[in-house]
């Protein structure tokens, strides 16, 4: 053994420690790092979405109002593209050899492995020709899928559309939604989408390295099959929403008529309305585009997203309030000369009526009745103390959901104004009395609210008390499952026993001969309401009636709201009156009065643009901008009641405290 | 008589050794079914790739056995003949070879292909035992190191002509040998540090590897500074180094093709590629990576079953292994592989003639340069050098060269009490 043999040692360490490198690498890759394993996945697992059914929505006595149409669409591999005739798919599809080009490279861009839309919805006939040479363009494939369609094409505003998910809508998601998947935007589409959406499906499927389905993964044990959406139940009754439609045509306003007992809305007009088909198809962005341009904004869900003052149509509430508060009792009596002195500042009342009482100071829309009882309600605890006594009001007023969201299950509700003290006091600082905010009492001045919410004043006046969240669906699922919510009943803190006087002060607007609303009676059918109308400084007044029928165990409540359709009682009286007898008797009878449904549904009530009004901007039949513009005058105007009271209460204290002598209610017994 | 010379004969073959071959040729086999897609390992046949390997391996074994029945004196004898006949064959194959991907590495004979350079190996190994078995030359000589180096360098050189980088590399597995009979441990150090230097002239700019070589020879004079021999070495080799840096530039650009610069480049981290180069590389760490710590299972590796791995049975087999069979089972081949090696060592210091002794170092030396670069390219440590995992990956040459190559050792140490 020469001293070379301990080299056999350092040969064999050698191995031995090149071995133990190798078992490194090794233990890393393989044992710490997972990195492989999910890279392994990648490359051979491909999941292929299985689109589900869209959940159909159906009517009130279950009509399918939104169902599913099937459509195809072209889609393409870029890189499984080989040379094509492209005259021959550009004839199959009616484009141009150049626009095949484009599409082509378009779908390069988005990706090259991954199988991206080629043409979306090609017509039935393109589909036809293209089943037949299909073989002759590999990388091509057709998918098919549905889309929404509605055959009586109603109510556009209210079921909203359904679109591809945008990078937002696909991150909002936390991976429920892949590009290419499709979400419900707005109306119903959009609150219900969870529903509606149903469950999507995969298929996992192993590819190889030349990209060629090898089968399914696992037996399909991790397949999941798609499952349809649920059916909706809507609590529309299709045959009022289409009349409604019809009444509204070319005018701007909107109709709510809600059930009383279940607070499920029958008819949600808002006007100008679309074709819902029109924002299904590949047109999508072209309709969405001369949508926009329409300047009497149909894309505004006037509902619940139109504030209009609520003007007389107030007038119940005051009542009641007053009533519950003590304020007035059912027979006190005011006295109208025909008009209201709130200090130097005079509100008009449209009629003479001598001394009056509060039914017929609702019949009649006696402004000066009500000026007189917000006078006292306010006053109530002193001069000093009014405005707390106004928080408190603020507080009643507030129960019937006056300046808050009712919570409809719509997107994009408005709440409406209804000022808090603090706004005045900001305003006027603590100087502020009855006569600054008397405005309010016959619902003008600074507060507004949507349609929906004065038909839901409406059906807690039915309902003698509360009224029950309104909404558009009323039955989810084959279990027509109703959310809890609506089974609620919200009190609006005015006693049972209030109501008979004044439902009975507007019946008598319907009813009596001297009431505002007669245009809106309907033999056999005790309706009561009250006309609105609603001054507007920027051209003829709006419109607006709010009533519900029978006065016992009622049946529908409704307000309606046509825009410069001048008074009350000529547009949205006669308008309610058809929907409420439609609803409630499946038929119209003719007119004593000799309206006709035809003949409202023909008047054009759209206001004429001006000149400069350009699509898009604001123009005058805009009432929902006008808004603003409207109460930044009215702030003007009290800011001048407000100067005027300074100098009063300053310069002339005796003479101011006598005006509010001579303004106390004449009490009569 | 002839009974018990029979009897001896039997119980002298190492058949641990054999064992370990056979059981590496198996794991070969099986792997190689697992890579063939699945629709060709539903019916045998032998026109598939595991077909083929499933023959190769038993004429391997016949050959093999049948090379114990030779006379063992007969290789140290003709080991020249064998020697020149390989180098025939090598310089034939530039002539009237076929390329395979830019290499001109086979000679076809009908429809079996041969591939000299993995017949060259023993060739070179059994030659280089002769010479330092019958002269037993000083490796102090410069004389010595120059025939040696000769003998090494002919195929190797013939071998860099084809161009077959990978197979010219094993080559330098010769260095091992010389080192057991003598070669100062100063090649290996300069061998290794050439490595060294290769590498970080990639990943750290030249000038400071500059001041670090002269930094540290500067220390070194300093501590010697005494022995003049020493610094006048030291600076010869500083000198050397820093030349060394700057041809390595020239000779990567000017030298190397493209693909040889992408791979190292690769190797090193400075650049990444999914789809060209990289590609195997890639898809060999993400099928061995999966395999996780007990692996996907025979045939259920979805990289191999797929066909993600390029030339996975042949230069890529591992990856097939480390996916269907784990941590547990690159362990179990790399274990088996490891034990073979330290056994050939142990067996070729039990020779008596040095001409065994240097023989079987070669043997263990050639294998163990195969595992470490096949492997090591597998999992990413190691530039794409398309060399075969011995006994295991697919082809006729590759395993009938090992077979040969081992089996010759084997019949030389049955034989290491006879007389050379
Ligand atoms: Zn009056």
């Amino acid at each position: 053994m020469d001293q070379l043999f301990n080299r056999k040692y350092i040969v064999q360490g050698l191995f031995i420690v090149i071995a133990l490198i190798l078992l490194g690498k090794l233990f890393y890759i393989q044992i710490i790092s997972d990195s492989a394993f999910i890279s392994a996945e990648s490359n051979v697992l491909k999941k292929k979405y299985k689109y589900p059914a869209r959940g159909a929505i159906l009517d009130r006595n279950m009509k399918v109002i939104v169902q599913n149409e099937p459509v195809y669409d072209l889609m393409v591999t870029p890189n499984e593209v080989k040379p094509f005739d492209t005259l021959a798919l550009a004839t199959a599809l009616d484009i141009t050899i150049d626009d095949v080009r484009k599409k082509l490279k378009k779908a390069r861009t988005q990706s090259n492995y991954q199988s991206t839309f080629f043409e979306r919805q090609i017509s039935v006939q393109s589909y036809a020709r293209l089943q037949e040479i299909m073989y002759r363009f590999p990388g091509f494939l057709t998918q098919d899928r549905t889309v929404r369609h509605f055959p009586d094409s109603i109510a556009g505003q209210l079921f909203g559309y359904v679109k591809e998910v945008s990078p937002e809508d696909i991150e909002k998601s936390e991976g429920y939604y892949k590009p290419g998947d499709f979400i419900g935007k707005s109306g119903l589409e959009r609150s219900y989408e969870d529903f509606l959406r149903g469950e999507k499906g995969v298929v996992n499927t192993l590819y190889d390295a030349k990209n060629v389905a090898q089968g399914s993964y696992a037996n399909g044990k991790y397949d999941v099959n798609a499952v349809s959406g649920e059916r909706l139940i809507s609590s529309l009754d299709i045959r009022i929403q289409r009349l409604g439609e019809e009444l509204m045509r070319n005018k701007v306003g909107a109709i709510v008529a809600i059930e009383p007992a279940t607070g499920e809305i029958l008819a949600f007009v808002s006007s100008p309305g679309y074709d819902p088909n029109q924002f299904v198809g590949k047109d999508w962005g072209k309709n969405y585009m001369s949508l926009l341009a329409n300047p009497y904004r149909p894309q505004i869900v006037r509902p619940i997203a139109g504030q209009y003052s609520p003007g007389s149509s107030f007038k119940p509430v005051d009542a009641l309030v007053a009533l519950q508060d003590g304020a007035i009792d059912p027979s006190t009596t005011f006295f109208c000369p025909g008009y209201y002195m709130a200090g130097n500042h005079k509100v008009k009342c449209e009629h003479v009526d001598g001394t009056i009482n509060m039914q017929r100071g609702i019949a009649r829309s006696c402004n000066t009745y009500f000026c007189h009882v917000f006078q006292n309600i306010i006053t109530k605890n002193g001069m000093k103390k009014q405005r707390e006594t106004y928080a408190h009001w603020h507080e009643q007023i507030s129960k019937w959901g006056f300046g808050q969201k009712l919570g409809i299950d719509m997107p994009f509700e408005k709440a409406g104004i209804f000022y808090k003290n603090d706004h005045y006091d900001k305003i006027y600082g603590k100087r502020w009395g009855y006569t600054t905010v008397i405005s309010q009492s016959i619902g003008q001045g600074e507060i507004t609210s949507t349609p929906l919410q004065m038909a839901n004043v409406m059906a807690a006046i039915a309902n003698r008390g509360y009224y029950l969240r309104p909404h558009l669906i009323k039955g989810i699922g084959d279990k027509n499952v109703v959310k809890k919510e609506y089974v609620v009943k919200n009190y609006v803190g005015v006693d049972e026993k209030y109501f008979e006087p004044v439902i009975q002060g507007m019946f008598e607007a319907v009813n009596a001969p001297y009431g505002t609303a007669k245009e809106s009676q309907i033999p056999g059918i005790t309706m009561c309401g009250k006309t609105g109308t609603v001054q507007n400084p920027h051209g003829k007044n709006h419109s607006v009636f709010i009533g519900f029928a029978p006065r016992d165990n009622p049946k529908i409540a409704i307000a309606v709201i046509v825009e410069n359709g001048g008074f009350g009682g000529s547009y949205a009286a006669p308008i309610s009156s058809f929907i409420v007898e439609k609803y409630l008797t499946d038929s119209i009878k003719p007119k004593s009065n000799g309206y006709t449904v035809s003949a409202f549904a023909n008047t054009n009530l759209l206001p004429a643009l001006k000149e400069k009004a350009k699509p898009g901007k604001l123009t005058k039949a805009d009432s929902l901008l006008n808004k603003k513009t409207d109460s930044t005058r009215r702030i003007k105007d009290s800011l001048k009641i407000k100067a005027a009271t300074l100098k009063r209460t300053v310069a002339a204290k005796p003479k101011a405290l006598k005006a509010v002598i001579t303004d106390k209610p004449v009490i009569k017994k | 008589m002839q009974q018990q010379q029979g009897n001896r004969f039997f119980f002298n073959v190492d058949w641990i050794t054999v064992l370990i071959y056979v059981a590496l040729c198996t794991i070969g086999f099986v792997n190689i079914f697992a890579s063939v897609p699945p629709e060709q390992s539903a019916v045998f046949g032998f026109n598939t790739l595991y077909g083929k390997q499933l023959i190769y391996v038993i004429t391997g074994l016949v050959l093999g056995l049948s090379i114990l029945l030779f006379d063992g004196r007969l290789f140290n004898v003709f080991s020249p003949f064998i020697y020149g006949g390989t180098l025939l064959l090598l310089m034939a194959v530039l002539v009237i070879g076929n390329k395979v991907a830019g290499n001109q590495a086979w000679i076809a004979i009908g429809s079996f292909k041969l591939q000299p350079a993995e017949f060259a190996k023993f060739g070179t190994a059994l030659l280089l035992a002769r010479y330092v078995g019958a002269f037993n030359p000083k490796f102090r000589d410069f004389k010595t190191i120059m025939i040696a180096g000769l003998i090494v360098g002919a195929p190797l050189v013939l071998i860099m002509l084809q161009p077959d980088t990978g197979s010219a590399l094993v080559f330098l597995a010769f260095m091992f040998p010389l080192y057991r009979e003598g070669l100062s441990g100063y090649f290996l150090l300069i061998f290794l540090g050439m490595i060294v230097l290769f590498v970080a002239d990639f990943l750290v700019p030249t000038y400071i590897l500059i001041i670090i070589i002269t930094a540290i020879a500067g220390l070194f004079i300093y501590n010697n500074r005494r022995k003049q021999k020493i610094i006048f070495s030291t600076i010869l080799v500083t000198v050397f180094a820093i030349a060394y840096l700057f041809l390595i530039k020239v000779a990567y650009e000017k030298v190397l093709a493209p693909h040889q610069r992408s791979r190292i480049e690769l190797m090193l981290g400075l650049k990444t590629d999914n789809r060209g180069a990289g590609y195997n590389v890639i898809q060999s760490q993400i099928a061995i990576g999966s395999g996780q710590a007990t692996g996907r299972g025979f045939l259920q590796g979805t990289q191999t079953k797929y066909g993600y791995v390029p030339e996975q049975s042949t230069d890529f087999i591992f990856s097939t292994i480390g996916e269907e069979w784990g941590f547990l089972g690159c362990s179990v081949v790399i274990g088996l592989y490891i034990f073979l090696l330290l056994r050939l060592v142990n067996l070729a210091e039990r020779q008596r003639s040095t001409f065994s002794r240097v023989y079987g170092y070669c043997v263990a030396c050639i294998l163990f340069f195969h595992v470490f670069i096949n492997i090591g390219m597998t999992i990413g440590i190691i530039p794409v050098i398309g060399i075969p995992l011995p006994f295991i990956s697919y082809g006729g040459s590759s395993l009938w060269s090992f077979t040969i190559l081992l089996f010759i050792f084997l019949k030389l140490d049955s034989n290491r009490m006879g007389f050379f």
